[in-house]
């Protein structure tokens, strides 16, 4: 049996040839200090994309790209169709772990100054293979077609339309029509399958034809500075005289960590299943809070906090000088310190960069901007804020209640955040001051004079005052004597 | 690369400086000869071939914005349906619309009926970045599910990051129904 193997085995290699092109290129020296456990993001990343490209095409074997049948095959891959919800699971946790292992991978490359030279063309090809994999992201939720792909959507096209000019163009070519529709999955769906994927494709190789050619990044050491004239032969000089053969020495580690991710996505898919779809794309569904997937929830989060005066600007320019800065940065800063050690610069933007990240994508998750549309009639009045109150003050109380300030105001921790908690609004402002906010608005809130009888704002207003703690006095107009105090002398 | 010179055919085999090789003609070649001819005659035929490819091409995939308003009137029903004094959502079928469009081509909006003869319609998308807005009539504020945006009754803008108010339909009243004038996303850059 053996023998017969490797008779197949010679006859082909005496037609490919694979041993006189394959097995050099495999067991090609590398330095020695790159077997570790640090190089095998980037290989991890493209065991990833293998897997989305088999889960993918299985799921194209049932899902309809049409408008009105996406959702029902979606509803039929995950109910109907024999394993189809472990196939949907796959692919939607392949492409969180494939997003989050390239940003680790950038993060390494960064740090290690990988990217310097003579491997900046390696680095800008990895910028627009990360670029490919976000739009994959962004178009992969197009394709879970539901009320967030729809609404997601809306936003997309929202922002587009800001560009000045060609915006209405732009927005037009993108949804394939006027509104999004029929043309507008279709759209994305060639987006999804064809067009990105073959970029893809096409990066990677070009990636790694770089990656062989001009060798792996060495562990950088500090004081051991890049100069155009004598790298590459101190490369050289590095791989002869301490190197190993990256198969197997190096690539073991990277054949482990393939086998664990691969493992990780199968548990996350077997635990937590598939991701939605949730409600049918019926626009006419507005009960309904369109949230992105966790890629963009920073973004979404930065749209909400950020002031409006700003706002298009930073839409139009923020994404081309980051791109930019990404692409120039091997030009400007490609030749001396490669160790992270001597860079504190770097280190300390990529610590500020995933603060950034971390803290927008929690506030994204929770989304205090957010009225709480059912606090009004879902949250009681804590029973602390009505005891002993007069029945002026418990009119107030419902009052507060009907007019839905708590879908911004939360009272005894329950409520919206949109607006400063109300439990103890009656130390921050006087009771003009009080009446004033609630009939002219300001700073975020919406003005209630015309919609509030005089009564009701009193009502309203004299229940206000009563939201202070025991211990603590009511806020008071200094222009004002204080109620019992004596008159100066 | 060692090889037996005896092996080696005579064109590999170093020749000394200045000889001419045996097969390079002494006399230079005609400017044109057919081979260049060809070559470039081949060129130019694909370079026509591609342009006359590609255009069409660009033309089908860019057909959708060459149009520059996608408008039409829509009846939205009979005005007598909506009740003076309040805000309520109406629907209808987009009229740009193709059979396998389904449920996305179901367009809502909001009607406001301030008197007997004056109508308010307004677009649902949020003016921020286009999520759909709520109507609440306890406390008269459209209220935005996405990024905070509220809007008074009359569209206008009260709170939030919205840039404007409410996106607003063209409306008039023929023979009892309320028609409006719509059919594309409204956007900061375009109409409803």
């Amino acid at each position: 049996m053996k023998s017969l193997f490797s008779s197949i085995g010679s006859w082909l290699d005496e037609r490919l040839g694979l041993s006189e092109t394959l097995a050099p290129v495999m067991g090609h020296q590398v330095p020695r200090d790159t077997a570790s456990w640090w190089y095998v993001f980037g290989s991890a990343t493209l065991v990833l994309f293998a897997l989305q490209v088999v889960t993918g095409i299985c799921l194209a074997l049932v899902y309809a790209p049409a408008a009105n049948e996406a959702w029902a095959s979606l509803e039929w891959l995950n109910y109907q169709q024999p394993l189809g919800w472990f196939l949907r699971a796959l692919h939607g946790w392949g492409s969180n772990f494939m997003v989050g292992m390239m940003t680790v991978h950038m993060i390494q490359v960064f740090l290690f100054g990988a990217w310097k030279y003579p491997r900046e063309l390696t680095w800008l090809v990895g910028v627009f293979l990360f670029l490919c994999t976000l739009g994959m992201a962004f178009t992969g939720q197009i394709m879970r077609f539901d009320q967030d792909a729809y609404w997601g959507l809306g936003i997309g096209v929202s922002m587009l339309a800001r560009t000045p000019l060609v915006g209405p163009y732009l927005v037009k070519l993108l949804v394939g029509g006027p509104i999004i529709g029929a043309e507008t999955l279709s759209r994305f769906f060639a987006l999804h399958v064809f067009v990105v994927p073959g970029l893809l494709i096409g990066l990677v190789v070009v990636h790694l034809v770089l990656v062989l050619r001009l060798g792996i990044n060495e562990w950088p050491m500090p004081g051991r500075l890049v100069d155009r004239e004598t790298y590459r032969e101190k490369y050289e000089e590095l791989v002869q005289a301490d190197g190993v053969p990256f198969f197997p020495d190096a690539a073991k580690r990277d054949i482990v960590f393939a086998g664990v991710t691969i493992l990780a996505v199968i548990a996350c898919a077997a635990i937590f299943g598939p991701m939605g779809p949730n409600g049918v794309p019926d626009p006419t569904l507005i009960r309904t809070v369109p949230r992105p997937d966790f890629f963009f929830l920073s973004l979404f989060a930065a749209f909400a906090l950020l002031p409006p005066w700003m706002e298009t600007v930073l839409i139009l320019t923020a994404p081309v000088v980051g791109i930019v800065a990404l692409l120039a940065m091997p030009f400007l800063f490609g030749l001396g310190e490669k160790s992270w050690k001597a860079r504190p610069m770097s280190v300390l933007l990529v610590v500020l960069a995933l603060v950034i990240l971390v803290t927008l994508t929690r506030l994204g998750i929770t989304s205090p901007w957010s009225p709480d549309m059912d606090a009004w009639s879902a949250d009681p009045t804590p029973v602390r804020f009505l005891e002993g109150r007069t029945p002026l003050e418990m009119r107030g109380a419902s009052v507060l209640q009907a007019k839905q300030c708590r879908n911004c105001h939360s009272l005894g921790g329950e409520g919206g955040e949109r607006g400063p908690a109300l439990d103890d609004v009656a130390t921050r402002l006087t009771r003009d001051q009080l009446i004033r906010q609630v009939i002219q608005g300001g700073g975020n809130m919406p003005a209630y004079g015309r919609n509030l009888s005089p009564a009701e704002v009193t009502a309203l207003v004299s229940f206000l005052e009563t939201l202070h703690p025991a211990n603590q006095p009511p806020a008071r107009d200094a222009s004002r004597p204080a109620a019992g105090a004596r008159p100066p002398a | 690369m060692s090889r037996d010179p005896e092996n080696t055919r005579p064109e590999d085999r170093a020749r000394p400086a200045g000889a001419a090789s045996p097969r390079t003609p002494v006399v230079p070649p005609p400017p044109v000869d057919r081979r260049g001819f060809l070559f470039k005659f081949g060129l130019a035929l694909n370079a026509v071939a591609a342009a006359l490819f590609a255009l069409p091409l660009i033309g089908y995939v860019v057909s959708p914005m060459r149009r520059r308003a996608w408008q039409a009137w829509i009846p939205l029903g009979q005005a007598d349906a909506f009740p003076v004094g309040e805000t309520r959502l109406a629907t209808y079928r987009n009229p740009f619309t193709v059979p396998w469009d389904g449920v996305t081509a179901d367009i809502p909006c909001w009607v406001r009926r301030i008197s007997e003869s004056s109508f308010q319609v307004f677009a649902v998308n949020c003016t921020h970045l286009g999520c759909p807005v709520r109507w609440f009539p306890e406390s008269s504020l459209f209220m935005c599910p996405c990024h905070g945006g509220a809007y008074y009754e009359d569209g206008k803008r009260a709170s939030g990051p919205p840039p404007r108010g409410l996106f607003e339909y063209e409306h008039k009243i023929e023979n009892g129904q309320l028609v409006v004038r719509g059919g594309q996303i409204p956007t900061l850059s375009q109409q409803v």
